[in-house]
């Protein structure tokens, strides 16, 4: 089974690496952006056939690992 | 000869390059990189460091910058243009250079002295070292893997643009003598016109003799004799 977890700052911390691509999108001539976060895209491969045993594992990795939970959110999705 | 130094928000050898080309009697100006426009130069230089901290991608956010469009437009005129280091990495971002530089092979900051063979001396930037091919030169990156499809390599190979490959001492090019897993022990390439050259390392620290050696120091010579 295949998910994948998306890890991005959360929303009240500064990003300025998505500050510096937003305002580079703009110098390019981009008006209608309005704002641009950077984050990690993971591709998880598991051994697993149950769905929800799948997610429980990634849900724990993505805590335990793959983020930094005071700064950091994650999403997982399902391929 | 009249230049131009490029300075990004994070360049860091800006300063020591037009040192070297102060030593050269070369009429230097600063640019930064938020100008419309380019004063009057014969050779555009693109400086080692940071720009913009590496942000997505190295050289990618200063490629996009408001002064590249006139670096372009002088590259077209067939002026001169040098990228050393980060410089190298923003003309292969800039799309004047083809390939791109990876993270070393081992994953590791690299800074020491290395050996170079200057395959390519029929330029204005390399022909003074006709006397001497073996050259040591400082390196200080992290994305200097190069790497590029086979096509492209073969088309470097052919038309003799690889103007530095590293080497050891005695000037073998092997997987030994590749500090950075660069394809074909690439250190630097040249564009078809010539007028292009994007270098990983630093000619600009080498151009005294009381700083360890004066093998940098040729390229700017040889630009000044070719104008």
């Amino acid at each position: 089974m295949k998910i994948s977890a998306t890890v991005t700052l959360k929303k009240d911390v500064l990003d300025p690496q998505g500050k510096v691509v937003n305002q580079t999108l703009k110098n390019m001539g981009y008006d209608n952006i309005v704002s641009v976060r950077q984050g990690k895209y993971f591709e998880i491969e598991l051994n697993e056939t149950d769905k929800n045993k799948a997610k429980k594992i990634v849900e724990e990795i993505s805590k335990k690992l793959l983020t930094n939970i005071v700064i950091e959110d994650y999403t997982i999705s399902f391929e | 000869m009249k230049s131009s130094v490029i300075v990004f928000p994070g360049s860091n050898c800006d300063r020591d390059v037009a040192v070297a080309l102060q030593k050269f009697h070369i009429e230097n100006q600063m640019v930064w990189h938020n100008e419309t426009s380019l004063p009057k130069s014969d050779l555009v230089i693109l400086p080692g460091g940071f720009s913009y901290g590496d942000y997505l991608r190295t050289g990618c956010i200063a490629s996009k910058s408001r002064v590249i469009n006139e670096v372009i437009q002088h590259a077209k005129n067939g002026g001169l243009i040098l990228g050393i280091c980060n410089g190298f990495q923003i003309l292969i971002e800039t799309g004047l250079l083809p390939g791109v530089l990876l993270r070393n092979k081992k994953l590791r900051f690299l800074s020491k002295n290395v050996f170079l063979k200057v395959v390519n001396i029929e330029n204005q930037f390399c022909f003074g070292y006709e006397k001497k091919n073996i050259i040591q030169l400082p390196i200080a990156h992290n994305e200097g893997n190069f790497f590029a499809n086979n096509e492209v390599l073969k088309k470097l190979e052919d038309k003799n643009l690889i103007a530095f490959k590293y080497c050891d001492d005695k000037g073998a090019i092997n997987k030994d003598s590749n500090p950075n897993g660069s394809s074909n022990n690439i250190a630097g390439i040249l564009n078809e016109a010539k007028n292009i050259l994007g270098m990983m390392p630093h000619p600009e620290r080498l151009i005294d003799p009381l700083l360890s050696g004066e093998d940098g120091a040729i390229i700017f010579q040889s630009l000044l004799k070719s104008k």
